[in-house]
Formats: structure tokens, sequence, C-alpha cells
């Protein structure tokens, strides 16, 4: 064959084949890492330890603090109550979430990636472990190498038994956050929880054991999409965990670079130590430039400061900065930091707007409510007389933590129209007003009734006739319209 | 496979399978080795599921397994679990009459849920799903029963059934007037056109009415009574209603008198139990066409 020919299946494609190389981040001390620490300590803090927070909610309702009832279909977060009619509400904190997401983005690249993402998190807690045990790098290499002792077995099986008892508690809180969390812990100790309180104990045990432990960074190279639309997301002045070639380059090895300066030769500050690819959880080499594997956890700039300070040059040779700065290093300029620009400015202000419309219906949250159907088999029904009838199924919501009265009443409709409730009667039979009656919703409950309207004899009816159904607390006048149609064979 | 010999190809540097077609190789890129694992971890679990649960098909039946696990048997366990779930509701059901059926929230809104589910899954096939019936199977919604509408008479109905294999089931048959040579063919069309000018409907030119009106006092007046609008009594349909269970025009009238058809209600008490039964008459009642 020609040696023209162009492989189109070349050798270094076969590293999608090949099962991926493990990485052994090496331990840092700097500023980044303590951030990190104390995100950790104070994230996992929350998730470990707000299930047993309680919020008095008077006797009829659970007090614990934050609660996704699925049994009583009701979701607590402190002052909150959220009915299922209301989970529309959680879309704003969704939209909140990711437009934030996008502001974190805007300001300094992965923020949420190499800080706040549980996998970043647990894969954090879980390397300090497997360190704290097996020692840092050079010691967890020449481990693996070894060939199996009584050592290597008593250290690998502490290892993993510790991480299994970290993933054990996490699965364990998870399911706090469903039940009242003094209760089940009870109920699990002794055997008495329900199935799938174990169930879900034993998915995200072995999620997050597979996760943290084995799976790390490859959940964020291989899995996550969100590496992905932050790229698409990103612009040439959002801050990015970077390597100042401007400043690095040529990088050569401290004596070479020493010799080079005595010889009047370019010697960058980069002594190639390598530290900041060793200390690098996902294994990228940040020299190379931005690239879809790095986190920016901002381990790497802890790395090489601490390398910097002992050579005695200035650190910051791996900073959060971005291309265009080291462009304009390199021309002599100087560098421009603008976080407040157009885009920053528009997610900040979506978020709060978002947030003022939440605030706003939660202060003006109604307390009863009401929803209707109309029947749609049949649509109307010929009574014998001639007239018709419309028949509709009715929710009333009370969210009161006491027993409502309400008045009931058709709106709409010609004189002589009847409105009952199946079940309901109009306590004095000399009442002329036939559509409008009383019932009540019992605390913190809806009641379902059907609602059957009838229509006058002799009065040509439309197709359809826009009607309204509308719903008056008693005690608190709080009224609720709901439009709705009279249907009848008519044009 | 001892004689197996790896084979790399010259551009890619890539091992070959060692398969040919027309000299053309094919590279070996395995799959990856989780899926491998994956492939083999089911295939184990074939082989366990194969030994434990129903799996095999055989000449007279099938392999049961170890575990004798039956859908069947699952199915009637759930069943039986839901029914001792619902058993203290239902007793509440049995014991209340249905007017307090109705009149207690709580009761009333499970013999709705019960009653509409027991409705779907056996009434609606000939009543169809809205009760509104079809030809033949009579509308539930409106307000002109056979039987009668109220509470009591409905549960009566749905327990006994019309026509149907119960010593107590409802009975009514109107006479074939024309098949049974009671009437004449002339009698027969001055009546159908009387019954339907009483209901409303155009008649026939040069029809005798007055003769048909007769013809009613003195063959039909007595189940249909005088003023045409029947009676629950003896099963009697209203004439003078908007909709009749065969149709409602002088033709449809005349193919009644002359050989009436007669539908059949199964009677239901035995298979679906007084709980359902009295679920069934309060939602039938609450469609809105009850009394």
């Amino acid at each position: 064959m020609s040696s023209q020919v162009e492989p189109i299946d070349k050798e270094e494609d076969d590293a999608w084949f090949a099962s991926a190389a493990k990485i052994y981040p090496m331990e840092v001390k700097g500023r980044f890492r303590k951030i990190k620490w104390a995100i950790l300590f104070v994230t996992l803090g929350i998730y470990y330890f707000t299930p047993f927070l309680r919020w008095d909610r008077g006797p009829l309702l659970p007090d614990q603090a934050v609660l996704i009832d699925f049994e009583r279909k009701r979701g607590y977060f402190f002052f909150l109550e959220i009915w299922p009619q209301e989970v529309y509400y959680l879309t704003g904190l969704l939209i909140i979430a990711s437009v934030a997401l996008f502001l974190m983005n805007a300001i300094a690249g992965r923020l949420w990636c190499g800080y706040l993402c549980p996998q970043t998190v647990w894969t954090d807690l879980f390397l300090r472990v497997e360190s704290l045990i097996e020692g840092d790098r050079r010691k967890r290499i020449a481990l693996d190498k070894q060939p199996w002792s009584a050592e290597k077995i008593l250290k690998k099986g502490t290892k993993h038994f510790l991480w299994l008892m970290i993933a054990w508690w996490t699965g364990g809180a998870w399911v706090l956050y469903f039940a009242d969390a003094p209760t089940l812990v009870h109920d699990l100790a002794t055997g008495q929880a329900a199935l799938s309180a174990y169930v879900w104990i034993g998915i995200l045990t072995f999620t997050t054991y597979s996760l943290a432990g084995h799976m790390r960074e490859q959940i964020c190279v291989y899995m996550c999409p969100w590496p992905r639309i932050q790229a698409a997301l990103t612009d040439e002045h959002a801050l990015n965990v970077t390597y100042r070639y401007d400043r690095g380059e040529p990088r050569g090895h401290l004596k070479e670079s020493l010799k080079r300066e005595e010889e009047g030769l370019p010697a960058g500050d980069c002594i190639d130590c390598n530290q900041c690819l060793y200390a690098c959880p996902t294994g990228v080499d940040i020299r190379k430039g931005a690239q879809l594997d790095c986190i920016q956890c901002g381990l790497c700039i802890d790395a090489c400061d601490s390398i910097m300070d002992k050579v005695g040059k200035p650190t910051g040779l791996i900073a959060y900065d971005t291309d265009l700065n080291i462009e304009r290093r390199e021309k002599g300029e100087t560098p421009v930091y603008r976080l407040i620009r157009p885009r920053t400015v528009l997610y900040t202000l979506i978020i709060a707007m978002i947030a003022g419309v939440m605030l706003y219906m939660q202060l003006n949250r109604s307390m009863t409510g009401l929803s209707v159907v109309h029947d749609r088999n049949p649509l109307y029904v010929q009574q014998s007389d001639g007239s018709f009838r419309n028949g509709y199924s009715l929710r009333l919501l009370n969210k009161h933590n006491n027993e409502q009265s309400f008045t009931l009443s058709v709106e709409g409709m010609p004189a002589g129209t009847t409105f009952e409730v199946v079940g309901i009667h109009r306590n004095d039979e000399a009442i002329t007003n036939k559509t409008q009656l009383s019932l009540s919703v019992d605390a913190d409950t809806t009641r379902s009734v059907r609602a059957l309207v009838f229509s006058p004899t002799g009065v040509d009816l439309p197709n359809s006739r826009a009607m309204s159904f509308k719903l008056v607390d008693t005690e608190t006048g709080e009224t609720t319209v709901i439009h709705d149609f009279f249907r009848a064979p008519g044009e | 496979m001892a004689e197996y010999k790896k084979e790399i190809d010259q551009v890619t540097g890539v091992e070959t399978t060692g398969h040919e077609w027309d000299g053309l190789k094919e590279l070996n890129h395995p799959l990856p080795k989780w899926w491998l694992y994956m492939f083999y971890a089911s295939i184990v679990w074939s082989v366990i599921y194969w030994v434990l649960m129903p799996s095999w098909p055989l000449v007279n039946g099938y392999t049961k397994g170890l575990l004798d696990y039956s859908q069947r048997a699952v199915v009637t366990a759930e069943f039986n679990a839901a029914e001792a779930e619902r058993a203290e509701t239902g007793k509440m059901l049995l014991e209340a009459s249905l007017e307090e059926i109705r009149d207690t929230p709580e009761l009333l809104e499970f013999a709705m849920a019960q009653g509409k589910v027991a409705f779907g899954d056996n009434c609606a096939p000939c009543h169809g799903a809205g009760a509104t019936g079809f030809e033949g199977y009579p509308n539930l919604q409106d307000d002109s029963w056979i039987w009668g509408g109220d509470l009591d008479t409905l549960a009566t109905t749905i327990s006994y059934g019309v026509r149907a294999e119960h010593d107590d089931t409802r009975y009514a048959e109107m006479p074939a007037f024309g098949r049974d040579e009671m009437l004449e063919k002339d009698e027969i069309i001055q009546v159908a056109n009387y019954v339907g000018s009483v209901a409303g409907l155009p008649t026939r030119q040069g029809v005798d009415l007055e003769a048909g009106k007769v013809v009613y006092e003195e063959n039909c007046a007595a189940c249909h009574m005088e003023d045409a609008k029947g009676s629950t009594e003896t099963g009697s349909p209203n004439l003078t209603a908007p909709t009749y269970l065969y149709g409602k025009s002088v033709e449809d009238i005349i193919a009644q008198v002359d050989a009436p058809r007669h539908g059949v209600m199964p009677a239901w008490i035995d298979r679906l139990g007084e709980t359902t039964v009295k679920s069934l008459a309060v939602y039938v009642h609450s469609l809105g066409g009850g009394q």
C-alpha cells in the first residue's frame, strides 16, 4: 500500500477504547484547599444534619424543618408549606438554580464543578480518607504496584470499609428527608422501617461508593452534561484557572533556567516540576490551556504557589485569569478584569426578579382554593322537562389548620338555574336562591364533590355559555372564582 | 485458538481480528470491559433466573422454578390485601343506609371512587363510559327511569337485574301486538302515530289519531298509563320522555309495537357483593339523574 494513505483510525483514537488510567491526586495545602475544606464541611454538615432540625407548625402538622411528605402529599421547608397544587413553585427554584450556574460560569468559570458539585465534594472526602490510610500520592502508587500482602489488604480493606460507611451515611441521611428523622432512625435501627427506606439507602450507598470512590473524575469527563453546556456559555472575560504562559514559558528545570538566565537567554518561571499535574484530581495538565476535563478546583494554583514560594518567585503563575489578559500582558498592556458585564448583570437581574416573584407569591399565598373539571362524557344531559344539566367535578382546598366553612355559588347563568352538590342539602327549603349553598372542608385537606347545574326550562342556550364557580371563605372572605362553561346542544 | 497469532495492521498500528474480506482486514476494537462484564453478569443472572423462576416452556406446561412464583398468585394476594385494606370502610358502607352514605362526606367519597371503578369495569360495556347508554341500553344520566331512579330502587335493579336469571329479577314483557296478531296492521299504524303525537313527533298524514287513541286506551294505557308517562312499578317506559330506548320515530314505534325487543341486564349481587352494589347505586344516582 502506498504510504500516502491517511489512516482515519489513528493510534491515538485507541485512547477511547483503553481503560482510563488511574489518577493519584497529590495532597496540597493553600488558599483554595482551605476554601474547599470549608465548603465541604458546610455543605456536608447541611446535608447530614438538616433532617434533625425542628420547626413548630402546631399540633396537626409535622415539626421537621425540611420534610417531603409523600404520604400526605406535602412539602415543608421551614416556614414554607408546598401542596401538590403548588409544585409549580419549584419551577422558580430550578430557574434560579440554573441561572445561578450561568452567573457563576460568567464570573469564574466552573465554580460549581470545582467547589460545590456533590460529585466534587464527596470525591474530595473520599480522597482524603484514601490518603489518610494509604498515604499521599507516591505511597499510593507504590502500594498499588506492590503484590498483595497483609498490610496491603489491611489498608485497602480499611479504606473500602470507611468509604462504605460514608456512603451508607449518605444514603441514610437521604431517606431522613422523607419521614420524621428521629422516628425513622429508630425504625431503621430496629428493622421496622419501610422496605423502600432500606432500598433507597442501598441504592445511594452504592452510587456514593462507586461514584465518589471509583468513578471520580470519569463522571465529570464522560457523564456530566454541564461541561458541554458551560463551554457554550462562557466568554473571554470569564475568569478561569489559567496557566500564565507569558510568565511561565519557556519552561525548564530550576537549574536549567537559572543557567539560561545567566546566559541572558529567555527563561520562564515554570520549573516543570509537574506539581500542578500531580495535584490535579482529574489528571489534566493545566499548562495545555483550558480543557474539558478541568473542573477548575484551584488545587493546581495551591500546588504551584507553594513551589513558587520555595524557589523564591512570585506566586500566581497559575491563577484565576483570562487568556485575554495574558495576551494583553504580552503586548505590555495592563490586564483588565470585567466582572460587571451585560451577561452578569442580566443573570443577576433574572435571579432577583424570579426570587422577587416567588417571595411575592409566597406572601400572597392563597389559603383556600377551588378547581373545576367539566364532565367530558357527556357534555350535557337533557332532562325529561327539556332543560339541560351539566356535571362538574370540584375540588375545594383548605390550607388552614382548622375546619373552614365556605359558600359555593354559580354565577353567570340565566335566572331560574339550580345548583346542587351531591350529598349537600340546603338547610332551609325556603331559600329561594338555588345557585348557592354552604359546605365545609376539614383542616389542611381537600374535599372533592360532584356539582350539578340545571338550566331553567324554556331558555335558549348557546352551545357553550361562559359561567363561573365562586368559592367564598365565610370567615376570611377569601374568594376564588373559576371560569368554566355550561354546554348545551344549541348553536 | 492455540495457533492464534497477533497481527498488527501496518497502516494504523492496530491489532486486527484476523478476518479478511477482499484484502480488507478488520481492526480489533474490543467492547469496553464494563460492557463485557455486564454481558457475562446477565448470562449468570439468566441461569439463576431459570432455576428460581418459571421460565422454560414444556409440552404440557412449563418449568415451575424453585421459588414457586406465579403472577396469578401475586395478583390474588394483592387483590386480597386490597380487599382487607378496604374492609373497614367497606363495613361502614355495608352498615349504612344509602341515604346515610350520600350524606356522609367520607363514605360518599369512598363510594363514588369505588362506584366509578366498578362502573367502568362492569357497566360501561353496555351503558357507555359516560353512562349515556346506546340504543337498547338505557341512558343513566337523564332523569327518566324505566324502573325508578331513587337510591334503593337503583340498588335493587343493579342487584337483581332485568329479565335476568335471578329469582328476584325485575320482569316485564310487552306483548308482540303485530307478530302475535293481537292488532291489525292499520291499528298499529294508528296507535304508533298517536303515541308519536303525544311524544311530540311529526305524524303521518291521513292517519286517524282518534282511532289510534282508542287503540292506545284499550291496549297500552294499562301499563303505559292514560297520560303515556309510563310506570316504574311495572317497568313501563315513559312515552313522553325525550329519548326512547329503541329509537324515537314513528317507524321505531311501529317496530316496537309489532314485535318488541327486550334487553336483559344481569343480576350483579352475587358477582360484585353488596358493598360494591351500594357504591354503584350511589355513583349512578350522583351522576345527576337520581331521584
